[in-house]
């Protein structure tokens, strides 16, 4: 694959990951357990959506085919989405949420610093600016493993069933494909953050009181590739209703 | 304003000669727009309307959060789903403010919630409607949000300090939502198709008289009026600001290029203002009674909410006391 192919991909894959997530806690609008959630949550989406725009608007200008952001996020089908398999599992509970979020803002945030290297300087840009909004989601997704983990029994046992459940998905964090490992090796993309994602989990299940399971192993699943859950397609479904449903519409 | 037919439980207006020492001088001080602050004595009866007032308010903020909330998923593009998103935020900002302001007078915001969750209290009757295109909001944004201000500014002088200087942040942000509800009905009516032409008369059709209820009853059945205007909590009348509203929402409103479901609405050259026709006050205590479209679904939801986070919050306290525990050892 040449270089600007592989990269087209690449953003993609950050842009769906950002907008499945976001979408995600849309649906914790006037649902979250305290005001103060409800605005944290609607917080880390806008700046989720906000990130997703840049890497769209730029995967539209390589594209150079008439399409936009709005084209991008809205128009394509599950099986051309190419966001990671954890952002599209369902909100579930708190906890939930929570391990799903944590999972991803380790990855996120390991991804992101490594960009800010990246030859290509609008990459490198894009994810700094990022990378401070990151920094704080980090944080807090890693505050409310240590609140769930060692807050009461219910919520210990909620966050060890939510991490049995969504642990499986984790392999997308950990392992790299082919295209990853080119963008790496031109110096563009972040390449494999595997080992410093696992250390950091490790580091936080341990206070948490999680034990950490074995490495998740590959499955038929890949996100990445637009092999995805049955989620995927129903949260699409809601969320690119309108340009779907009125093709000509100016909104 | 989000607070309708607010109890001030007065029988009457007692006249300075008839106040106690201690009333006669919180009075003055009210007319002399000097600005009452948490430890400054007052009245009970001030105290527990200011509660029921800037409770209710706080409630319709977060209850309003969901007729939104209804769309967020389905916002038709980034930029309008970042919009919608900020807006939600702005809201629960707001209740959050607005529960701390009523906080000062020595209410609790769970209990106040619980007693939303109970019936007991009311949010605004706008948000018992429910949202049914995408239209709506931008219908939301200017004529809800629109109301709302003209409710609002008068109380940014508000005799309540606390009050009265959360209103002056909450007034800043709704203009902006106001005109930002506005630039979504004129994108749809300048650049959109004739679907979306008349998904927007039609959400203005069905927010237009709801949002002149939200001024709350006329003057002449309006009880409470009198007491709260002479406690500076109000400044206007009922019929004043909708008026004022009106006035004001009528060449918007033209120039959209809409029309408004009221063939009695039109300017008065006599008066300088626009004529419009009558309220259906029946839908309007209807509303307020409970026997609305969607109040009943608005508290299940917020109730849901609440209920079904007592674990993460009671995860949270108890978190935080070891955590004071182990920094204590």
């Amino acid at each position: 694959m040449k270089n600007d192919q592989a990269l087209i991909e690449y953003l993609l894959r950050l842009a769906d990951t950002d907008m499945v997530l976001a979408q995600r806690f849309c649906e914790w609008c006037g649902n979250a357990p305290a005001l103060e959630e409800e605005m944290a949550m609607l917080n880390a989406g806008l700046d989720l959506i906000g990130q997703a725009r840049n890497w769209y608007d730029y995967a539209a200008e390589l594209l150079d085919d008439g399409r936009d952001a709005d084209h991008l996020a809205f128009r394509r089908n599950e099986r051309e989405y190419r966001n990671l398999l954890i952002a599209e599992q369902p909100r579930g509970d708190y906890a939930v949420t929570t391990v799903k979020q944590f999972f991803f803002d380790v990855w996120h945030h390991l991804v992101l610093t490594r960009l800010t290297e990246s030859s290509d300087e609008r990459i490198a840009g894009i994810a700094a600016k990022a990378l401070k909004e990151v920094t704080y989601h980090r944080r807090r997704s890693t505050e409310w493993m240590l609140r769930l983990g060692q807050g009461t029994d219910e919520s210990h046992r909620r966050l060890a069933d939510a991490v049995e459940n969504l642990w499986r998905f984790t392999y997308e964090l950990a392992d790299t494909d082919d295209v990853e490992d080119q963008l790496a090796e031109a110096g563009i993309g972040a390449g494999n953050v595997g080992d410093a994602w696992r250390a950091e989990v490790a580091r936080v299940f341990a206070e948490a009181g999680l034990e950490l399971p074995e490495p998740a192993r590959h499955f038929y699943m890949d996100g990445k590739n637009g092999k995805h859950t049955e989620h995927l397609g129903f949260l699409l479904a809601e969320m690119q209703y309108l340009p779907r449903a009125y093709p000509d519409a100016t909104w | 304003m989000y607070a309708q037919q607010v109890d001030t439980g007065s029988k009457g207006l007692k006249s300075l000669d008839d106040m106690s020492p201690e009333e006669r001088h919180f009075q003055e001080k009210v007319d002399a727009e000097v600005r009452i602050e948490p430890k400054n004595w007052m009245p009970d009866g001030y105290r527990k309307t200011l509660i029921r007032q800037i409770s209710q308010h706080a409630h319709s903020e977060i209850v309003g959060m969901l007729p939104e909330g209804n769309w967020l998923t389905r916002a038709p593009s980034l930029k309008r789903k970042l919009q919608l998103m900020a807006k939600i935020q702005d809201e629960a900002g707001h209740g959050l403010y607005l529960y701390s302001a009523m906080e000062t007078l020595g209410a609790d915001r769970d209990e106040e919630i619980e007693k939303l969750h109970r019936g007991e209290v009311k949010f605004s009757s706008i948000f018992t409607y429910p949202t049914l295109s995408w239209a709506d909001m931008g219908a939301i944004g200017w004529l809800v949000d629109g109301a709302a201000i003209v409710n609002q500014v008068p109380l940014q002088r508000c005799s309540y300090g606390p009050y009265a200087r959360a209103m002056i942040r909450v007034c800043k942000e709704e203009s902006f939502h106001q005109r930002q509800g506005y630039e979504i009905l004129l994108t749809m009516m300048r650049e959109g198709t004739d679907e979306q032409k008349e998904m927007v008369q039609d959400a203005i059709n069905r927010f237009w008289w709801p949002s002149l209820m939200m001024f709350g009853p006329s003057d002449t059945n309006s009880p409470n009026s009198a007491q709260s205007m002479a406690w500076k909590i109000k400044r206007h009348s009922n019929d004043e600001l909708r008026q004022r509203f009106l006035d004001q929402t009528v060449p918007q409103l033209e120039f959209l290029g809409c029309t408004a479901p009221d063939p009695d609405l039109k300017w008065n050259e006599e008066t300088g203002h626009y004529d419009f026709g009558e309220i259906n006050w029946q839908e309007f205590f209807d509303v307020l009674k409970g026997h609305s479209p969607c109040g009943i679904e608005r508290i299940q939801q917020r109730k849901k909410a609440i209920d079904d986070g007592q674990w993460v919050r009671d995860a949270a306290v108890a978190y935080a006391e070891k955590q004071k525990a182990n920094d204590a050892a």
